[in-house]
């Protein structure tokens, strides 16, 4: 059809306005009048059916120069879908999509990428045994002849990270990075082609906080040289830190599009959920009984944890904030046997499980869930769920030596279908099917099949492991619920989390880490942003 | 005329919706048995259309014992294969297994011990030798993290060198006659030993794999074995019993074998790594760990024991039978994913 002649037509623009964008002096009031207002992209009524399910109904979209668009919106709501269409991944099966104002249909990535739109997706797309430099390239290499010209490989990537600002070698090998270093290189990939429109897909899900601060003022920048970006995020102090217009969808449909000065956290999640909300986070009754867990003098092998020393009593929730890398993460690891220790002592439900000076050590996930222990696993589809497996098989599996589900050896398979369903109804898994696989799951759902791992066994410690990446608040505030019921109900909870809101609602207590060493211990009275950011950089001084 | 019109149509639209029903429930049928059930059906009536000796019991009766080796290397290599793991040296198993099984045997015979002694020894030394072996690649491949593919290459390598060494490369006769006659030619209720045997192997996998908590265990540390860790399984372990239980099934099937042959051969069983991957794959099990059924694996092993039943009946070349099996291994595999696309459209 006309995709062809569009096709170069668009380019020919987009080529023009980077020119224009490269060449205009870096003055900030110069750029912004002369981009100001122009629609860069425009989508109309598009909708988009996979077999079997309606994913777009009709949803219309612009996006103008050097604005940041935030999509808002439930797991499943279609945020996904629609970028993928505007990436060039799927093509919608209604609507048209306009490109510096001409009717364009776009093939693939490829294409769309050509034509300037780049995209920085959730899941990784860059490969763990390849360089930096290599990653950044990757389908577009440049060579010489029939080989690779790797020392221009090497220049183009060495500028390309220092025009971000990021400290990456580019010769380095992608596996050996952290997940915020690979989440860099995927954002550099992404602005490598200097693109005029930029889809960030939960891009800080991963970042410390100062690195998202230099990925914000990374944006800022973007927006002064006119490049429209759309931006999906479930944090609302996001949204008004960087947004400029946010459009909510809601099963597939859009909702609204609002200014982000008239967009308040009750009327976002009104608007996403349909419903209103009174309170995200609840009331949790605080009666602390007997002591469930003590650690005294945790240093492990690798030095990630120094020194520390916890309590958790029966019927709270104590919560552990820290940055990436400050070890909070692994004082849960560690008491369920997953770190290598190398002194202290560890008593759960008075009894010793661990104790360097006097050789204990019955560390071990098996021994600790048979003595009333989980532990939530932060990244779900790497630790914490079988993905081939159904809904059944996932929450019965640490469990399965139980009465319920076993006789010896062998399964009572019809006692395990009814506990699990039980267990599901309960979690409001939707669909509600447990024999379906648990890879096609939105995100919320598969993390409440992670609960739900715990809940069908007697657990009197439960250690929730970043218990709300990646969920979006319908299932957030149910987990929240989730976590109120096991507390009052007399269970002891260790909260982990870098959501700062998360511990500073919930939590009854909250220790505070810092590069492996515990640098505080806050009541309830005196949690607030300030007192645990205080502690979050505190030492650095002192030291 | 106008109502006459409109029943012509009606009639139409009735016949395009029980067209429309009949090949939905095709989809729904291929969806849910798979491939497999599809060529077997369509091997068996063609091969009894252009044989006439195809059909009779006897041939049948030969496919059947003929089958059961491969079925019992198949559901071997099924275990490991769940666990992510995979072994290559099934085909040695059967080389060292048959010469220490016939050795034994002649030995003690020779020493003055009762036949019937001398064969249970027999039986027991050539089970105990596939077991050993699974016992050294699990333990390597569970403690010291060697990947399955290189260690029982290796492993495969090392016993065929020991087995030829043992042997010189000859075969061994003189086993008791008793062990051919039961284990090679035996009936029970007019069906043969093996077969007898294989079944009851059939009937004891499908309740390990499907009704008991070492089962479930193989399925979650193929799907993900870092969740299996967490939820307090000690995957270590598992893998390495997995190894020991495919030198165990590895080991009858050897047996069975060499009973058929009547003498300990140290070239036996080159054959079976491959083909009993291939079982695997055909019956839908995934070569990445955590899927698989064992109906599937069967039925993979039969069809290809048919197939080469059937091409030898047809005297089409046997360089050529090797080219059909690696054609249809394909066409299998695609149509497979073809259909778990199918499934995830008919789910929605």
């Amino acid at each position: 059809m006309s995709a062809q002649i569009d096709y170069r037509a668009n380019k020919s623009i987009v080529e023009e306005s980077m020119r224009r964008w490269q060449s205009a002096p870096l003055n900030k009031d110069n750029a912004m009048k002369a981009v100001d207002n122009s629609v860069l992209l425009r989508v109309e009524n598009i909708s988009k059916q996979f077999p079997g399910t309606l994913a777009l109904d009709n949803v219309s979209l612009d996006i103008k120069r050097g604005e940041v668009h935030v999509l808002f919106g439930e797991n499943g709501a279609g945020k996904s879908t629609l970028i993928q269409i505007i990436a060039g991944v799927h093509r919608p099966t209604k609507g048209k999509i306009f490109l510096n104002g001409q009717d364009t249909v776009l093939q693939n990535v490829h294409q769309a990428r050509d034509l300037g739109i780049s995209t920085v997706f959730q899941e990784f797309s860059i490969i763990p045994q390849l360089t930096v430099g290599e990653n950044l390239f990757l389908g577009s290499e440049m060579t010489k002849g029939p080989l690779l010209d790797k020392t221009k490989l090497r220049d183009q990537a060495n500028e390309t990270l220092e025009r971000l600002g990021f400290p990456l070698d580019p010769n380095k090998q992608v596996m050996y990075l952290s997940r915020a270093e690979q989440q860099m290189v995927e954002i550099a990939k992404a602005f490598r082609t200097k693109p005029s429109i930029i889809i960030l897909d939960e891009p800080t899900a991963s970042l410390t906080e100062r690195e998202t601060e230099q990925l914000f003022l990374k944006i800022e920048e973007l927006k002064r040289e006119g490049i429209g970006i759309i931006y999906i995020t479930h944090r609302i102090n996001e949204i008004q830190r960087i947004g400029d217009r946010i459009t909510v969808l809601r099963d597939g449909k859009f909702v609204s599009t609002i200014p982000v000065k008239e967009a308040s956290e009750e009327k976002l999640v009104e608007l996403m959920t349909g419903r209103v909300i009174d309170q995200v986070f609840p009331n949790i009754n605080f009666n602390p009984d007997k002591s469930l867990l003590k650690i005294e003098g945790l240093t492990l092998q690798n030095n990630i944890l120094q020194d520390v020393s916890m309590e958790i009593r029966e019927g709270e929730v104590v919560g552990i904030a820290g940055l990436v890398g400050s070890g909070k993460s692994e004082v849960g690891r560690a008491i369920f046997g997953l770190e290598k220790i190398a002194k202290g002592k560890i008593d759960f439900c008075g009894n010793t499980v661990y104790s360097s000076n006097r050789h204990i050590n019955t560390l071990k996930p098996r021994t600790m869930l048979d003595s009333g222990m989980y532990y939530l696993p932060s990244d779900r589809r790497e630790e914490g769920l079988v993905m081939v497996q159904n809904v059944r098989e996932n929450v019965s599996l640490a469990s399965l030596g139980l009465k319920t589900f076993s006789y010896n050896w062998f399964l009572r398979r019809a006692g395990e279908k009814k506990s699990v369903t039980e267990v599901s109804k309960k979690l409001d898994i939707n669909p509600p099917n447990i024999e379906r696989a648990l890879e096609h799951f939105s995100g919320g759902n598969q993390q409440k099949a992670l609960i739900g791992k715990a809940l069908v066994r007697d657990i009197k410690l439960f250690i929730f492991d970043e218990p709300t990446v990646g969920v979006d608040v319908g299932a957030r505030m149910l987990i929240y619920k989730f976590i109120a019921e096991l507390c009052e109900e007399g269970a002891g909870v260790i909260l982990i989390s870098s959501d700062l809101p998360e511990i500073l609602n919930l939590a009854h207590r909250a220790y505070v880490m810092h590069r492996g060493v515990l640098q505080a211990e806050l009541p309830k009275e005196q949690l607030s942003e300030q007192s645990v950011f205080k502690y979050f950089f505190e030492k650095e001084k002192g030291a | 005329m106008n109502s006459n019109h409109a029943e012509n149509v009606n009639e139409n639209l009735l016949e395009v919706g029980f067209m429309n029903k009949i090949i939905n429930l095709l989809k729904v049928v291929f969806v849910k048995a798979g491939v497999l059930p599809w060529f077997l059906i369509i091997a068996v009536i063609f091969l009894a259309i252009s044989t006439d000796t195809f059909l009779t019991e006897s041939n049948l009766s030969t496919v059947a014992r003929q089958s059961t080796y491969l079925v019992l290397a198949a559901m071997a290599q099924m275990v490991v294969l769940l666990t992510r793991g995979l072994d290559l040296s099934i085909g040695t198993m059967f080389a060292m297994s048959s010469v220490t099984t016939s050795m034994t045997m002649v030995a003690l015979s020779a020493s003055g011990m009762s036949p019937w002694l001398a064969i249970t020894m027999g039986c027991l030394a050539g089970i105990a030798t596939c077991m050993i072996i699974g016992v050294f690649n699990g333990s390597i491949i569970a403690i010291f993290d060697v990947p399955p593919f290189v260690m029982t290459l290796a492993t495969s390598s090392i016993v065929a060198g020991l087995a030829f060494y043992t042997t010189g490369g000859t075969p061994v006769y003189g086993m008791p006659g008793g062990f051919s006659d039961i284990f090679g030619y035996g009936k029970v209720f007019g069906f043969s030993v093996p077969v007898c045997i294989t079944i009851v192997f059939i009937i004891g996998m499908y309740f390990l794999i499907n009704w008991t908590r070492l089962g479930r265990y193989f399925y979650a540390i193929g799907g993900n074995p870092k969740a299996a860790a967490l939820s307090g399984i000690n995957t270590k372990r598992v893998i390495f019993i997995t190894y020991v239980l495919a030198g165990f099934i590895t080991g009858v099937a050897a047996l069975l074998l060499t009973a058929r042959l009547e003498s300990g051969e140290s070239n036996i069983g080159v054959e079976y790594p491959l083909m009993s991957i291939a079982a695997c794959a055909i019956g839908g099990v995934s070569i990445f760990g955590g899927i698989g059924r064992l109906s599937g694996v069967v039925l993979g092993a039969i069809f290809i024991i048919l197939v080469q039943n059937g091409m030898n009946l047809l005297q089409l070349n046997s360089y050529l039978q090797m080219v059909v099996i690696g054609i249809l291994l394909i066409l299998a595999v695609v149509a497979d994913n073809y259909r778990l696309k199918l499934l995830l459209t008919m789910n929605e």
